[in-house]
């Protein structure tokens, strides 16, 4: 599972890499050569991860083989949450929190406390509802 | 509240899918409703129209801004504006345009809606976190249009934010903080999309669907969501780092304590330029599914079509100084090469769209027309954008009205690329057709607009005239190509108009689509029109990268394409 998908983010980490080498040498410049290396990390941690567990799980998902079946991919494909206020909490209070860098710090007090409503909120629903 | 979601194929229902069965029989929601309803949505189809009503909602408000930004211009000594305020139009038509409506229509309004149907999944990966997605943009938005009513205006420093402009002293009161903060807003809402559709297209793809059958529009999701992780977060750095050299007394941006004004060039156009092409890709992707349909011929030159992707992809993270060949200190043959470089994936792309369509049987629906309309359109943004790659002509043409008719002859294509999204999967998003006649007089008026008021700029730009002047009183001979580009843009303005007229008369006078009208092919159309909650009653075989055409054809296999294709349809290859 997940080979090609690994393979994807590690050549962009690589290439990344690579203009990385050739501008740092080329062109002495820092803020770019960092921004690449930024890059070449970015590609490389999710890609070696995902190849980690493509090694450690072996088999090939129903979606990763040309003649799976429906049949095959039958079953529970995950626990999906059909409506929940608490984004909707947490975005608020994400925007009180912009509002505050502009208005003052008096609007953190509105903002933290919605985040951290939010916090609580989804983490507790999140247990209620199971494997969400 | 939590849906176990089970996935069933075509079989276990009856034999011609589960189309008739009542779409909410399986998962009828007692949830809640009204206003509330819609503040609690969870459903990917739900938040995806959110974001494209905002964003089309925005790109009336960047148009209206555009509008009177050609007013201005069409007399050399014109007063219709302060030069004040007239900094403030075109800097809140770029952002609004650029932040507002073009990113988050194209990764994040239709993409959101059709990713998870073309890869057979019940939602995004992250529901929750795809709703968060969308009320941090909703937030941006109206961080940004609060702006206009700030003491001392809104931002005036352009949509790029220069330093040293962007400083305390050069740019005081709330107008400025405001577009950070909505910046701010909006990039981890685009951060969090980006997590969202790549987790979704590796994790929830249905049996069959290997990565080497999702439809070209799926591929371009992918790989603009790798490219918002590697590009966003360098956005919203450097938007921290300008805010806190504005109130925290750091000099990070400023030279007077010793920083750098041009690291901000640096690390906005880090990330604006891959940002051209999470702008792009999705328009690129949304094309490449209407030309094969209306052309009645399968995509040409598929696995090419998504190497360009992933080169195009690759190669916009060497490019972005390309915007700073002027400032002296940037590494000139470097940039240059890198950038001539994507003229090759990009030249590849729009050889494959006319390869789709050479000797295809055309119907010039409205989509179709959109998309021809997109091609020619972005083939000429394209093409001006290779001169602007080479120094010793970009040193000409710098911060001309030759840049401005460059880039937006790419961002017309785009909002025409657009166009063909809304009349190709309008009819499944909403069940009802839109109006072919409306649509076929707004091409017209798009399209021919666009190159109206574009064409103009290329001239005026070799002319000299620099970009951002709000009047030209010792050269009134500009006069009469500025007023032939205020005349584009007023038919693009005309445009606009009939798309809303054209909502009104599909909405008075509903024509039903059925579940694939255009006879089309990807797994979206398998579904009913709109979709029920979580998609999908059943599931046909996937045995291309054409399986909804596979169930309704089965006389005409989509094979041939070499070795993605296998199982069942093998006997039928070697022949």
């Amino acid at each position: 599972m997940l080979k090609q998908e690994s393979y994807i983010l590690i050549a962009f980490g690589i290439f990344a890499g690579i203009v990385a080498a050739v501008y740092w040498f080329w062109g002495h410049e820092d803020s770019g050569g960092v921004m690449l290396v930024g890059a070449l990390l970015l590609g490389l941690m999710p890609g070696l991860y995902y190849y980690y567990w493509y090694r450690r799980s072996g088999g090939q998902r129903p979606e990763d083989r040309p003649n799976a079946t429906v049949a095959e991919g039958a079953g529970t494909v995950d626990a999906f949450p059909s409506t929940s206020i608490w984004p909707f909490v947490l975005g608020s209070g994400c925007f009180f929190f912009v509002l505050a860098l502009v208005f003052g710090i008096w609007l953190l007090v509105p903002g933290l406390s919605l985040v951290l409503a939010a916090f609580i909120g989804a983490t507790a629903e999140s247990r209620r509802g199971g494997s969400v | 509240m939590t849906d176990l979601i089970e996935r069933h194929d075509i079989e276990q229902f009856d034999d011609h899918g589960g189309h008739e069965t009542n779409p909410h029989d399986d998962h009828e929601h007692h949830g809640p409703s009204g206003l509330l309803k819609w503040l609690t949505s969870t459903d990917h189809k739900v938040i995806g129209i959110n974001y494209t009503v905002t964003s089309i909602v925005m790109l009336v408000v960047g148009g209206a801004l555009a509008e009177i930004i050609r007013a201005q211009l069409v007399s050399p000594t014109s007063t219709l504006v302060s030069f004040a305020q007239y900094n403030q139009l075109f800097t809140m038509h770029g952002s609004i345009m650029i932040y507002l409506f073009a990113g988050p229509f194209a990764f994040a309004g239709l993409a959101n809606y059709l990713v998870p149907l073309q890869v057979g999944a019940p939602d995004m990966a992250f529901p929750r976190l795809n709703a968060l997605s969308y009320w941090l943009y909703l937030s941006g938005v109206i961080t940004m249009v609060l702006s206009f009513f700030a003491t001392g205006g809104p931002a005036a420093f352009g949509w790029v934010g220069y330093a040293p402009l962007t400083s305390a002293v050069n740019a005081p009161g709330v107008g400025p903080d405001l577009w950070i903060g909505a910046l701010l807003l909006t990039g981890f809402s685009a951060i969090f999309s980006g997590v969202n559709l790549v987790a979704t297209i590796f994790y929830l793809r249905a049996p069959g669907m290997t990565l080497f059958r999702m439809p070209i529009f799926t591929w371009n999701m992918l790989v603009t969501g790798i490219l918002i992780l590697l590009a966003f977060p360098v956005l919203t750095a450097a938007l921290v780092m300008l805010y806190c050299d504005r109130h925290f007394g750091t000099h990070i941006f400023e030279v007077q304590g010793g920083g750098v004004p041009l690291l901000w060039q640096h690390m906005f156009w880090f990330w604006g330029h891959p940002e051209v092409y999470i702008l792009a890709l999705p328009f690129f992707g949304m094309v490449s599914e209407v030309i094969p349909v209306f052309s009645k011929k399968p995509m040409f030159g598929y696995k090419g079509m998504v190497f360009a992707t992933l080169t195009i992809a690759a190669l916009s993270l060497g490019v972005w100084a390309h915007h700073m060949f002027t400032s002296g200190a940037v590494l000139l043959p470097f940039f240059s090469i890198m950038s001539l470089l994507i003229a090759v994936p990009t030249g590849i792309k729009i050889f494959n769209w006319i390869g789709t369509m050479w000797k295809g049987q055309i119907q010039y629906t409205s989509a179709m027309l959109f998309s021809i309309g997109f091609v020619i359109t972005f083939l000429i943004g394209g093409i001006t954008g290779i001169f602007l790659a080479s120094p010793p002509l970009d040193f000409f043409t710098h911060d001309t009205y030759f840049v401005v008719a460059h880039f937006h002859s790419v961002v017309m294509a785009l909002v025409i690329g657009a166009m063909a999204g809304i009349y190709f999967w309008g009819p499944k998003i909403t069940g009802y057709k839109l109006h072919e006649g409306w649509g076929k007089a707004q091409f017209w008026f798009l399209f021919l607009g666009t190159q109206v008021f574009t064409f103009p700029g290329y001239w005026l730009g070799l002319k000299g005239m620099a970009r951002r002047m709000a009047v030209y009183p010792n050269n009134p001979s500009w006069q009469t190509l500025n007023d032939w580009s205020t005349v584009g843009a007023i038919m693009i303005g005309i445009s606009t108009l009939f798309l809303i007229i054209n909502f009104i008369v599909s909405w008075r006078k509903p024509i039903p689509a059925g579940d694939n009208p255009w006879d089309a092919s990807g797994l979206e159309w398998f579904t009913s029109s709109p979709p029920p909650h979580h998609n999908f009653l059943s599931l046909p075989p996937i045995r291309s990268e054409r399986p909804t055409w596979d169930y309704h054809h089965p006389e005409h296999p989509a094979l041939g394409h070499g070795d993605h294709v296998s199982g069942h349809a093998e006997e039928k290859v070697s022949n």
